[in-house]
């Protein structure tokens, strides 16, 4: 009888542990997904304002053609590497932004393109986005990281195996310091 | 102790604190009943009547305490049309730190300072004043947001208004019974035979009816500075930016305006004393809403792990409007305006939020 009790606590303190975890593990996980969809929104509203500027700036920029070439290329390739998942995404948005970055310096050239209203208020736009994509990496990498902790140590790993919880990559932010800069000895 | 735990522990103060001051409120009630009456029902019947006051009083403020403190301050709410910039800062550190995007209000004002208001962060408001608008550049107007959106996130919000009328009751009910012997009140002195116990009582009660108010804003105010400080840190933990903050704190203590509109009752919600009566001193005074301006700013260079701030960036920055149209600031070709630590290129330099050391994360 009162082993049978003992048994039964047991079991249910088994079951409550066990509930507890596998719903933890459910949260990060949809934390996971949710902020990476707040990153995919600022993506999305990137793409679309950068046709925007390129048209309004092309005329200004005449001998920048080939800036701007680049710039909408590169824009191209993040549209089409979007559905590819975080990995793949993050290097090419990261192109897009470093084309980004060279056309905004070229800009500074041209003093009429500050007096017009619609570019400046294109770039502020763009400028914010840019912003929200880095902020919303970094919410997303800190919910990558608290979800990856979680499968990978105990105990919640033992359930994250058995329901096949997956590792998931982060968004990876563009990092000079990984390019070894070429040394020509010839 | 990470922010979690900070954020955690703020609440339990929180609510500790609200007991404090809500056993405060009672007995207040109770001597001033047992010293006016005379009898334990007096001062039970007035504990009481307090009790019933503070209950309604803190669900008014609750529901309605944000609204007010933006009417007081004339803060007008603007839409991403009307201040882009402002609204995409505000959004961006919404972004940063997962919450629901507050709304925007700006205060006409010539003075630099801003507040954050609400009851929870899916009921939240930060305002902004012109003049701070006009004199920050973008990544200092993104510290101070950053700030604001921490009161939010921290629940220093919902804190600030509950407390803030709680001890404005205090003392209200203090000042109404000093004032109320003064001008001799009546039933007092026709006491049914047990004049010496309540001559006591009145001395306790007088006694506690100064001391109660000047307690009760003590502990107030400690809590608000401790709070400054955490929601320093925390900002600086969404915008991974320290030196934004610290020189828009720079520009805000040398701003000379007083901010009209601003009272004892909602000085504690800006991110500066908007009263500028005194000289800003080195150390905090038990009767101080924040900390001193140059206190927060050191700490916060501490975390950039680096020296003073250029002056002539400062100086260069007060003198163009750089709200105004301009571009970001920040970085357009590279140059990262806040030489942090490793920095990568991106806007902010932000170094991988994984990788990112949390000097503050102490303890």
């Amino acid at each position: 009888m009162i082993a049978g009790i003992v048994i039964g606590v047991v079991v249910v303190i088994l079951i409550i542990i066990f509930v507890a975890l596998y719903n933890g593990l459910v949260k990060r996980r949809n934390a996971v997904d949710n902020s990476w969809s707040q990153i995919d929104v600022q993506l999305k509203r990137r793409h679309d304002l950068i046709p925007n500027l390129v048209e309004s700036v092309k005329d200004y920029m005449a001998y920048e053609k080939e800036t701007l070439t680049r710039v909408t290329e590169a824009r191209a390739d993040a549209v089409a590497a979007g559905a590819k998942g975080p990995a793949q995404a993050a290097q090419a948005e990261n192109a897009l932004t470093d084309t980004l970055r060279s056309l905004f310096a070229v800009m500074e050239n041209y003093p009429d393109l500050k007096a017009s209203q619609n570019v400046m208020s294109l770039q502020e736009e763009l400028t914010a986005t840019e912003n929200k994509i880095s902020f919303a990496r970094q919410f997303y990498n800190d919910a990558v990281l608290t979800y990856n902790n979680k499968i990978q140590t105990v105990p919640s790993n033992i359930i994250a195996g058995l329901f096949n919880f997956e590792k998931r990559d982060y968004f990876e932010a563009p990092d000079e310091a990984h390019e070894v800069p070429k040394v020509d000895l010839s | 102790m990470n922010f979690r735990q900070q954020i955690a522990r703020n609440k339990r103060d929180s609510w500790f604190l609200m007991l404090t001051i809500v056993v405060a409120l009672l007995a207040l009630g109770f001597i001033i009943g047992l010293a006016y009456w005379g009898d334990y029902y007096g001062g039970l019947g007035l504990l009481g009547v307090f009790g019933v006051v503070a209950i309604i009083w803190s669900i008014i403020a609750y529901y309605a305490g944000a609204g007010m403190a933006l009417a007081v301050s004339g803060a007008k709410k603007v839409t991403h049309d009307q201040e882009p910039q402002l609204y995409n800062i505000v959004e961006e550190m919404s972004i940063a730190s997962g919450l629901p995007m507050p709304d925007v209000y700006v205060i006409e004002s010539d003075a630099a300072n801003a507040f954050a208001t609400g009851r929870d962060p899916q009921h939240s408001a930060i305002a902004v004043t012109r003049g701070l608008m006009h004199r920050l550049n973008r990544e200092e107007m993104q510290g101070v947001v950053g700030h604001e959106m921490s009161h939010i996130r921290n629940y220093d919000i919902r804190f600030a208004t509950l407390v803030g009328i709680l001890v404005g009751l205090i003392a209200l009910i203090a000042d109404f019974f000093l004032r109320s012997l003064f001008f001799g009140g009546g039933r007092r002195s026709g006491g049914s035979g047990s004049g010496g116990g309540n001559v006591i009582f009145l001395i306790i009660a007088i006694v506690l009816a100064i001391l109660a108010p000047l307690f009760a804003y003590m502990v107030q105010f400690a809590i608000s500075r401790r709070r400054e400080y955490l929601a320093d840190a925390s900002g600086v933990e969404l915008t991974r930016n320290p030196k934004g903050l610290a020189s828009a704190l720079q520009k805000i203590a040398a701003d000379p305006v007083e901010l009209r509109g601003a009272n004892r009752a909602t000085a504690h919600l800006f991110i500066a004393n908007p009263l500028k009566k005194r000289k800003d001193k080195a150390k905090s005074g038990l009767l101080d809403t924040h900390p001193p301006i140059q206190e927060r700013i050191d700490r916060l260079r501490k975390m950039a792990f680096e020296g003073p701030l250029e002056d002539e960036a400062v100086a260069a920055a007060a003198g163009a409007p750089a709200m105004a149209a301009g571009p970001a600031d920040v970085a357009v070709d590279g140059t990262p305006l806040s030489g942090g630590a490793p920095v990568e290129p991106p806007k902010q330099p932000l170094p991988d939020p994984r990788e990112m050391p949390r000097p503050f994360d102490s303890g």
